[in-house]
């Protein structure tokens, strides 16, 4: 039943409900379906007999006329979120063995829905990568390739395992984090949907901390109907997290009325970064124009702070990562090495146990909050974000979204960048999204000269994702983005 | 600003890092890289504008001063390296 595994959400849960088949069978097709992906290591950790488990109540719930929001549909789990007796690493050696007593907020609001969890997603260690690159459990293999070729390709990240998984249909969708782009990059480098919601509009309870002010989860999506079906699922508000918001979630499917006219559509000039591929522009251009023909007006704004974004959360989210990470001791959960004495036990069991990337942040961190640095770095950057949201503020007096490019490039090679800044650059994009606190969306748009896909990036303001989600779905209706990956694994 | 390697050996420290002496030259290297692009922020005329707190506006959420959570033990411990009757285990820090 192999074709079940090409249904999205919308279509399981009317198949569902008609009788067409089982969420038993749905999740065995699944199964079997990431028994032969093992080569694209999406997944660090599969829950088959879980997933049997669950789908086989879904079917009882169905039978008593009981079906949830979510029923029986078969989703991937980042391993950022914790799961109650399950491996729930960060994608790090330093969390050797953990299996958590609890579930995430967001995973027990999926789970409360009906949804069937297939496994554990891998991930750039502690979300920190925008290549799936870093993780202790290996590289995560992008389904697709540049046209006649057969090198491997890095899916994005950190949320790397999610997008490939859900690109090669191994899920029919996942959950991922962002915290400077990690939902939306790698969307955009795999042809899914991801949106990152407003901050405080999904719970941080029970995922494993980077950057506490940044930090927000989301879906990946095979379009944008399953993400808005997703991210209703997901967003509660949760007293466990002071910064949940205690605000009503939409039902942010009857948002995706096609219908925008006289909606305002911002174009940042601030976007058209030097060394940008043409085809990226261009992209961007031809989106304008989609939007344009649906009524919409587009107007050419300016975010002057744009520049200053990504630098200045190289040090906000390096020394909120240095704080969280500061629990990683060895003593109360994870690896343990044997010192001489307590010290030496943390350190060797840090430097064992962090990947290099983490402790070049876990440094850098460090670093700008130690004694006579604070001022100079930490508070200046947090003053840069005062000006980058006030650059949104006044562009909300002039329009109701803002369209840009979702990534500099399109997928590249494992070993392609081995320079830090030059990675960090992918998320040129993304990252004012992130310090501002505003909802983000990643549309696939079209294909590259290479054959691969990329993506539109859609801004909105603050607690609007069913702008959001009413936009990116005309986009994607007039893109009309069909194309697949071949199946080379 | 940038780091030598006696700072970088100082922030190894704080952080708890045990790093080999072999790999503090390169380090200071990734970590000079990353903290020269930084400067480019020092364009930016920040005089008068207030850090930012928190990312929405919203008022500190509080609850009563009371227990509302525990009594398990048990799970509390249940992933250390080392638990012994409900109590973390680590080497000896008193002599």
């Amino acid at each position: 039943m192999s074709h079940l595994t090409e249904l999205k959400i919308s279509e399981i849960r009317d198949g569902l409900a008609g009788r067409e088949f089982s969420a038993a069978e749905l999740t065995d097709a699944y199964i079997n379906a990431i028994e032969g992906s093992r080569v694209l290591n999406a997944y660090i950790a599969e829950t088959p007999d879980l997933a049997r488990e669950q789908a086989a109540q879904s079917d009882k719930r169905l039978a008593d006329g009981e079906a949830r929001p979510l029923e029986g549909v078969p989703l991937g789990i980042k391993d950022l979120f914790a799961v109650n007796g399950v491996h729930t690493q960060a994608c790090s050696h330093i969390l050797d063995g953990f299996k958590p007593t609890y579930n995430a907020t967001v995973a027990a609001n999926l789970f409360d829905d009906g949804a069937v969890m297939l496994g554990k997603l891998n991930m750039d260690e502690f979300a920190m990568g925008s290549s799936n690159e870093t993780s202790y459990y290996g590289n995560v293999i992008n389904p697709w390739r540049r046209e006649g070729s057969n090198v491997a390709l890095v899916p994005g990240g950190s949320s790397g395992g999610s997008a490939s998984a859900v690109a090669a249909h191994i899920c029919a969708g996942a959950t991922g984090t962002d915290t400077g782009g990690s939902i939306r990059q790698p969307a955009a480098l795999t042809g899914t949907v991801g949106i990152k919601p407003t901050y405080g509009r999904c719970s941080r309870w029970g995922i494993v901390a980077f950057a506490s002010s940044l930090d927000q989860a989301g879906p990946i999506a095979r379009d944008v109907r399953d993400a808005a079906i997703l991210l209703k699922s997901m967003a509660s508000h949760d007293p466990r997290d002071t910064t949940s918001v205690n605000a009503a979630v939409p039902d942010y499917e009857a948002s995706l009325t096609g219908d925008i006219r006289g909606l305002k559509v911002g174009v940042p000039k601030e976007y058209r970064v030097d060394g940008m591929p043409e085809e990226i522009d261009r992209l961007w251009e031809q989106g304008a124009a989609w939007l344009k023909d649906r009524g919409a007006e587009v107007v050419d704004i300016s975010l002057p702070h744009t520049k200053y974004a990504l630098p200045a959360y190289y040090i906000v989210a390096p020394a909120e990562a240095s704080s969280n990470l500061a629990r990683y001791d060895g003593v109360r959960y994870g690896l343990r090495v044997p010192g001489d004495d307590l010290v030496s036990m943390y350190e060797n069991t840090r430097a064992a146990g962090f990947g290099k990337e983490v402790q070049r942040r876990v440094l850098i961190g460090t670093y700008v909050l130690s004694a006579g640095y604070y001022d100079a770095y930490y508070v200046k950057a947090q003053r840069i974000r005062s000006l980058i949201k006030r650059d949104f503020e006044e562009a909300w007096n002039k329009v109701d979204v803002i369209l840009t490019p979702a990534t500099p490039s399109p997928a590249f090679a494992p070993g392609e960048i081995t320079d830090p800044v030059q990675m960090y650059l992918n998320d040129v994009f993304t990252v004012t999204v992130n310090m501002a606190g505003l909802p983000g969306i990643s549309v696939p748009a079209g294909l590259s000269g290479g054959g691969l896909p990329l993506g539109l990036q859609l801004i909105g303001k603050a607690f609007d994702e069913e702008t959001l989600f009413r936009t990116a779905h005309v986009m994607e209706a007039d893109a009309g983005f069909t194309a697949r990956p071949d199946k080379w694994w | 600003m940038s780091v030598d390697q006696d700072t970088v050996r100082k922030i190894a420290r704080l952080a708890r890092i045990k790093v080999d002496e072999a790999e503090v030259p390169q380090l200071e290297g990734e970590l000079n890289g990353i903290l020269k692009w930084i400067e480019m922020l020092n364009e930016v005329d920040t005089g008068n504008i207030a850090p930012m707190t928190s990312v929405v506006a919203m008022d500190m959420k509080k609850r009563d001063d009371e227990v509302t959570d525990g009594g398990y033990p048990a799970d509390i411990v249940k992933n250390a390296a080392e638990s012994d009757d409900g109590f973390f285990m680590v080497p000896k820090v008193v002599e």
